[in-house]
């Protein structure tokens, strides 16, 4: 909050319109951006946790996973009816129950223990990549919106148009083969731009509150497309009552990398290249500094002589495209028999998390897009082999997100030391404090 | 920007006044649109037969009768007025005054009636009125109690993306809670607890460890989302004649006013949930802006400094103000399992804590105003099925597209820039 705007506004009461005589302190063309700053912190907050404190924050949330195994497992409940006869009845139907169910997770994400060669053995990493895929663009997408101080909540809405603007080049227009793929993930791309790019402009041109507009693009993208879905001629299969499209045609679909046995394709790559595209954009271009300049503080942003406007909407743009990168990759990778309007499989919301626990970074979101990825695969695997619900992989990624958040309560359970340069609560940028 | 800058003032024309015009010309520009795009539809898509409105509810002391006039006469009839409150929003641009919310409303209102009215042309089913707004009243419960919610943390400085998850475990304790006791309010107690419990969890890790409020807020979401899920699949479903099988509120008829034509079967035929609803609005009100309670938490959220300078405890109002907004969003999660259906399911509130946090905004942190805005998606949501219930002419999923579309022109076009308290989102670090 600025200097300014503390003296514009008072705490108005019921009507925050109130009449002002006083002229605008700002020149014409200008906006102060206040409700940036409430978002800005949200990667800041999150660093300067180190090493151990991730590792504690694993810990913990790997535990308390463990206690709701453990609780809603029906041989410890069978067990602890004779707690007090025979307690080791109980604890060795506990250790069964999570080591078990801790086993599957890893034989589905890391490494099938029970394949014969390592060809069988690696399969589980590869499947976690390939769910890793999708969370790496798309929480690339986020990301990038929260250096720039904005708060995407759109990506659901932003795959879902990307994913029918790919698909519906992919199975209706026939082209060669590369130059499909091409045209196909272009218009991909674009249409998750331009989606994101509406809520940038409607915040550059009136103001509007980018969370608001996203969350309300979400649900016209969700309804254009189950629209688009059920009408024949426009995503529907021909000859199908179903809301679902017909299969990519055989030149569009992604190439799988290592051969038919692993799900990887080519959509990994382009998720890697959009990486170290995005490092380079936040960190070596111009057009990255003003979006950092911006997210960190929009007033000097524009009294340094960026155009704050213009770099919403091309924050808002690129987060998009990259968004429709993830939506794309779905369709044209993973997803190639067709798909429906739940195509986005919450990707969008997870996309949030990827980039909080990835602390903005483009190589932090590449790490926990991939432990999530991890985390997705395992968490099936889990749930087939020993009924233990999936949902629990999100009680133990959000831990794990809030535990390293929280690196003063990590560091009290597990009696780490606290950090001699840091005060005991982390001390902010005065400054900030003092002008809000 | 403050709002001071888009206010219209009376005095002399200078270069920044004509920017200021400039600046509210927005709401005379999308009054033109939405009523040039109705008319357009109206010539495009014209449609034959009376629209049949029923006035008039089963147990009614006074019947009224059914009204049938021709669908088209009406919308055009309507349009036209929506095109007089055009103009007069020109007029009042031309004198620098901004169009008041009274005519917004009143355009809203003839737009309404002129879309359900060419909906309803020709169809072989009447459009109960009474549905149509008791209907609104009952879906935006648990979007109003969540919007209040936000609005009281947000107004002590503390963002609240955790409504949808507050929501979420009301529902879920109200159901488990409401199963066991075959009582409804002690389903709405349990809500009321566990919307604080998460209150205390986003209060512990925003307030005293100062972690960023988006960051906790969104990751409650997630967390309270598989917990639910979880807990839904490992002990509801086994057991779910004894856990989650609600006996629900039934609705009471108010005397004397629930008699009202129209108004009254719609809005004193309701459960007890629905008229805590219309006594939080006031309540919440009252509390912010005329107790010594208020006046501090708005103090705390505008200005922690002065506020702390001043011999208030900064961070125990913060945790006071959540765990009063988590009550209350927990209020509405109840609504899903002891006022809509009797069991809890999976999600089953369907980001309905977002489309509260698009009201808190929507409403400007005010609670009157964002009561509005939650009464307003409640009726979008209600609209579909009022059409679906008529035939309406166009694909359902345009229809269940309408409110968000509706929103985004109204946040754009009228609503604008929307100033959040000073402190919001600020952790409190005493020097």
């Amino acid at each position: 909050m600025s200097v300014d705007d503390s003296q514009l506004g008072g705490t108005s009461v019921a009507a925050p319109q109130h009449v002002g005589d006083e002229p605008p302190v700002r020149p014409a063309g200008t906006k102060a951006p206040d409700d940036g700053d409430r978002w800005r912190e949200a990667l800041r907050r999150v660093t300067s946790g180190g090493w151990a404190v991730s590792l504690g924050a694993v810990v913990l949330a790997v535990l308390a996973g463990s206690v709701m195994i453990a609780v809603t497992d029906k041989g410890v409940q069978d067990a602890s009816g004779y707690f007090f006869s025979r307690p080791q009845d109980t604890f060795s139907a506990i250790g069964s129950a999570v080591g078990g169910a801790y086993a599957a997770l890893f034989r589905g994400a890391v490494w099938d223990f029970r394949a014969d060669d390592f060809a069988g053995g690696i399969k589980p990493f590869m499947s976690s990549l390939n769910f890793a895929t999708p969370l790496i663009g798309a929480g690339l997408g986020v990301a990038l919106a929260f250096r720039a101080g904005l708060f995407n909540i759109g990506g659901r809405g932003q795959m879902l148009v990307a994913a029918a603007a790919a698909g519906w080049v992919g199975f209706g227009v026939d082209l060669p083969i590369v130059l499909h793929l091409v045209v196909a993930m272009t218009a991909g791309i674009a249409a998750g731009a331009i989606w994101s790019g509406i809520a940038g402009l409607l915040k550059a041109a009136t103001g509007a509150h980018e969370v608001i507009t996203t969350i309300m693009l979400n649900y016209v993208a969700f309804y254009l497309i189950s629209y688009m879905l059920a009408t024949p001629g426009l995503l529907q299969a021909p000859g199908s009552s179903n809301p679902k499209t017909p299969p990519m045609a055989d030149t569009v679909i992604m190439p799988r990398l290592l051969g038919a046995q692993y799900k990887l394709n080519l959509g990994f790559v382009f998720a890697l290249v959009a990486v170290v595209l995005v490092w380079w954009l936040l960190n070596r271009s111009r057009l990255g500094f003003a979006f950092r300049a911006v997210g960190e503080n929009p007033d000097a942003a524009r009294v340094a002589g960026i155009d704050v406007r213009r770099t919403t909407v091309s924050v808002m743009l690129v987060a998009g495209g990259l968004i429709g990168l993830a939506g794309t990759t779905q369709v044209l990778g993973t997803v190639t028999t067709g798909f429906s309007s739940d195509i986005d499989a919450g990707i969008g919301f997870d996309a949030i998390t990827v980039a909080l626990l990835g602390r903005s970074t483009p190589f932090g979101v590449l790490a926990a897009a991939i432990l999530f990825g991890a985390f997705k695969a395992g968490g099936s695997v889990m749930q087939a082999s020993e009924n233990v619900p999936i949902e629990i992989v999100l009680v133990i990624q959000s831990l794990i997100v809030l535990f390293i958040a929280a690196p003063p309560l990590v560091r009290a359970v597990f009696h780490l030391p606290q950090p001699g340069a840091r005060p005991k609560k982390r001390a902010r940028r005065q400054p900030k404090e003092v002008a809000a | 920007m403050s709002t001071a800058v888009e206010t219209p003032s009376s005095a002399p024309m200078s270069t920044d006044l004509r920017r200021v015009a400039v600046v509210s010309a927005k709401s005379a520009i999308a009054y033109t649109a939405v009523t040039a795009a109705m008319a357009l539809l109206l010539l495009l898509v014209p449609r034959d037969g009376d629209v049949r409105y029923r006035m008039g509810a089963e147990g009614d002391a006074v019947r009224l009768p059914d009204v049938a006039l021709p669908g088209m006469a009406v919308a055009w009839v309507c349009v036209a007025i929506a095109a007089l409150v055009s103009v007069a929003a020109w007029a009042l641009l031309r004198v620098q005054r901004k169009p008041s919310v009274w005519l917004g409303i009143l355009l809203g209102v003839v737009l309404l009636v002129a879309f359900l009215s060419w909906s309803g042309a020709g169809s072989q089913q009447d459009l109960p009125v009474t549905r149509l707004v008791g209907g609104a009243v009952l879906l935006s419960v648990p979007i109003l109690f969540g919007a209040l919610g936000g609005v009281i943390g947000e107004r002590a400085g503390v963002v609240n993306i955790a409504i949808e998850s507050q929501l979420l475990l009301g529902a879920f304790a109200a159901a488990i809670t409401g199963s066991l006791t075959d009582s409804p309010v002690a389903g709405l107690v349990a809500a009321i607890v566990a919307g604080m419990l998460v209150a205390v969890v986003l209060g512990v890790f925003t307030i005293t460890y100062k972690v960023d409020q988006v960051i906790v807020g969104v990751v409650l979401n997630v967390l309270v989302v598989g917990l639910t899920s979880f807990f839904y699949s490992e002990v509801l479903v086994p057991n779910a004649e004894r856990l989650n099988d609600t006996e629900r509120f039934k609705p009471i008829a108010i005397p004397v006013l629930s008699d009202v034509p129209i108004f009254g079967p719609a809005l004193f035929r309701q459960s007890l949930l629905v008229y805590l609803a219309y006594l939080a609005v006031p309540v919440v009100w009252f509390a912010l802006y005329r107790t010594r309670w208020g006046l501090r938490l708005r103090a705390v959220g505008e200005h922690p400094q002065a506020a702390d300078t001043v011999g208030i405890k900064v961070e125990l109002t913060r945790y006071r103000a959540l765990l009063i907004a988590g009550g209350v969003v927990g209020l509405g999660g109840a609504f899903y399992t002891v006022v809509s259906v009797s069991s809890f399911g999976k999600e089953m509130t369907a980001g309905a804590g977002f489309i509260a946090l698009a009201a808190v905004i929507f409403g400007k942190w005010d609670p009157v105003r964002a009561a509005m805005a939650a009464l307003l998606f409640g009726f979008a949501a209600n609209l579909k099925d009022m059409l679906s219930l008529v035939g309406a002419p166009v694909p359902s999923q345009f229809m269940l597209m309408l409110p968000y579309v509706v929103t985004l022109f109204a946040v754009a076009g009228l609503v604008g820039k929307s100033r959040a308290p000073a402190a919001d989102g600020e952790p409190y670090i005493k020097e």
